[in-house]
């Protein structure tokens, strides 16, 4: 019973009855926490067998084995250096760096004027944000691809996904202004009665009290892009030069059909940055899908 | 405010004139943004969907002749309705109820609640190709791991990916597998239930099962309808899964120029945004394609309107 006093916050005098409560939190500890280990396994175990079979040579790929019999790290630099791989990480970063910058830049004002502004209009305008967010993007692709294609131009190239960015993103704009509602008002009055105007107002003030839900904005449309299948299929598959990785990495599949260490390695190479980049922003993106689910 | 019952003067005039002016200047990249990339697309779709158009001799009008071919002679449509339907009811139930699962396990959790929390919510981050990419290796028949364990303890080895009767519970699997976001919606709706009423209950003689019923539930069924209804129009979008999948399992190299026909095996991963993909994009029917599209808009409005009707305070207030 050792173990079950050093699990206990407040210590309970002996008596029988105060036994058996305890025996009960202790068996509870136990269910919960092995349940958790279990439900751990199965959240983790594909990334080790995933990471384990990119480690192992070309022949003991093909063999039922779970463990590399020799480390061969020289397979990420080998799909490192495969021709493209490079080029599709450069185009990733700029589909997903310039789409985020442009969908806070249009989308800030929106959600601020659909928070605080009275008009005319405005629950239609709030529902067609949720609309158009709710919408597959295979509605309206047709129409989309031939507008980029036949009258811009512009497909095989990267701005038919980066330039619609300029002009608003429904969930961001949903987003940013559920988070604006719960700033209290009297801010931005008592910065109007200061001389502010509402542009300066909503820079100087509103701005810095939303940094979480910026955060988790530019957050969330990274990943999106960066995790874009769809888009750069249409757009860009007509030109390997501007393929992106998700797309790209399927097509890496092909090009290695038999060797799943290196299709591993690949597929590796892509979570990685979006899993580093979860531990140095963990916060806002938990408090980024809380927002979407509970509040309002 | 004094200015509301004096009579409208110019000044007045020409303040509301300027608040007009600024509420379009905030609006004005979503004001562009809707039009160019939602309503004219959306009124395009259906113009095309009555004119007979392959993207490069002028459309001509055909009247219901395109509505007709896909619903009575494109070999693709009903399966692809079947699995939508399928997938709707196995899918999105079993990951309300496993998310909903993780989430209360998650909030009981004493010891290393961070360690578990981050290792519960990590899948969701995987990009939707990779993700998929490594449950077709992990799903492989022949030599994945995951068949490799069943064999080693004696249960039967599914052939997954490749077998049209496993491969929507393989891709079930996955969708559980990236569980993280709903987690997180129902661990935050849980810890807001107030705990004076679970005292009440306890008081009352309740059991685990009556807190959870009488408690717990009708605190958080507004976030259960929730995922239930953005689930379903999740499934409505689902392309990138059952694509790769059927490609990395059926062998097809992907790529430029390579054809591959969606739904392997056997139309059973077929959705309906692939078949306009399908349509669109490989058989430069823009016709067919748009009348698919049309009828995936019906089917998401529906259950958009479903949530907007129920949620009545999903828009929140300004005051």
């Amino acid at each position: 019973m050792t173990m079950t006093t050093s699990l206990t916050a407040a210590p309970v005098p002996m008596t029988a009855a105060g036994r058996t409560a305890r025996r009960t939190r202790f068996l509870n500890w136990i269910a919960v926490h092995s349940l958790a280990i279990a439900a751990a396994l199965f959240f983790l175990l594909p990334f080790v067998f995933v990471a384990l079979t990119a480690l192992m040579s070309d022949q003991q790929a093909l063999t039922r084995d779970l463990w590399p019999d020799a480390w061969h790290w020289e397979n990420l630099r080998t799909v490192w250096e495969t021709p493209g791989f490079l080029t599709w990480w450069k185009n990733t970063l700029l589909y997903a760096g310039l789409g985020t910058a442009l969908t806070l830049l249009s989308s800030i004002p929106v959600a601020y004027a659909l928070a605080r502004f009275k008009f005319r209009g405005r629950n239609l305008a709030l529902m067609l944000v949720i609309a158009t967010m709710m919408l597959p993007p295979q509605v309206v692709i047709v129409p989309m691809y031939l507008f980029w294609a036949k009258q811009l131009h512009l497909s095989g190239t990267l701005w038919p996904l980066i330039i619609p960015m300029a002009f608003t993103d429904a969930f961001s704009i949903f987003l940013l202004r559920q988070f604006l509602l719960t700033i209290p008002k009297d801010y931005v009055d008592a910065a109007k009665v200061d001389g502010c105007g509402e542009f300066k107002a909503l820079v100087r003030i509103v701005l810095p009290m939303a940094r979480p839900a910026i955060a988790a904005v530019a957050l969330f449309q990274f990943f999106y892009c960066w995790n874009d299948y769809f888009g750069p299929q249409i757009y860009a598959s007509e030109n390997p030069a501007a393929w992106t990785l998700s797309y790209g990495l399927e097509s890496f599949k092909g090009a290695h059909h038999t060797n799943w260490n290196l299709t591993m390695a690949a597929t590796l190479l892509v979570m990685a940055p979006v899993i580093i980049l979860f531990f140095f922003a963990q916060k806002a993106f938990i408090e980024g899908v809380t927002l979407t689910g509970v509040k309002g | 405010m004094t200015t509301a019952v004096m009579k409208p003067g110019p000044g007045l005039r020409s303040k509301q004139r300027r608040d007009r002016l600024r509420i379009l200047a905030f609006l004005s990249p979503w004001l562009i943004g809707v039009s160019v990339f939602f309503l004219y697309p959306l009124l395009s779709t259906v113009y095309f969907s009555f004119m007979k158009y392959d993207g490069f001799t002028p459309p001509t009008w055909t009247g219901l002749k395109n509505w007709s071919y896909v619903f009575n002679d494109y070999p693709f449509f009903w399966p692809a309705l079947r699995n939508t339907l399928w997938l709707v009811i196995v899918m999105v139930s079993l990951r309300v109820l496993f998310g909903l699962g993780i989430g209360m396990l998650i909030t009981k959790v004493k010891t290393g609640a961070g360690f578990f929390r981050t290792a519960f919510y990590l899948p969701y981050l995987a990009p939707p190709v990779a993700a998929t990419m490594a449950f077709a290796f992990l799903l492989n028949p022949g030599t994945g791991p995951v068949n490799n364990i069943l064999g080693s303890i004696g249960l039967p080895q599914p052939g997954w990916f490749n077998d049209p009767s496993w491969s929507k519970p393989a891709l079930t699997l996955l969708a559980l597998w990236g569980i993280g976001d709903l987690m997180v919606i129902f661990m935050a709706s849980l810890l807001d239930v107030p705990q004076d009423q679970y005292e009440a209950a306890s008081l009352d003689g309740a059991g685990a099962w009556q807190k959870f019923r009488f408690v717990t539930l009708p605190n958080i069924s507004p976030i259960v309808l929730f995922a239930v209804v953005t689930g379903i129009i999740q499934t409505m979008q689902y392309y990138t899964q059952p694509l790769v999948a059927g490609k990395v399992a059926s062998g097809v190299i992907g790529g430029s120029g390579q054809q591959f026909q969606p739904g392997y095996p056997e139309n059973s991963t077929l959705t309906l945004p692939q078949l306009v993909y399908n349509l669109g994009f490989q058989r430069f029917d823009t016709g067919g394609a748009s009348v698919v599209a049309l009828v995936l808009f019906a089917l998401a409005m529906v259950f958009t309107a479903v949530l907007m009707r129920r949620r009545s305070g999903f828009l929140g207030t300004d005051d």
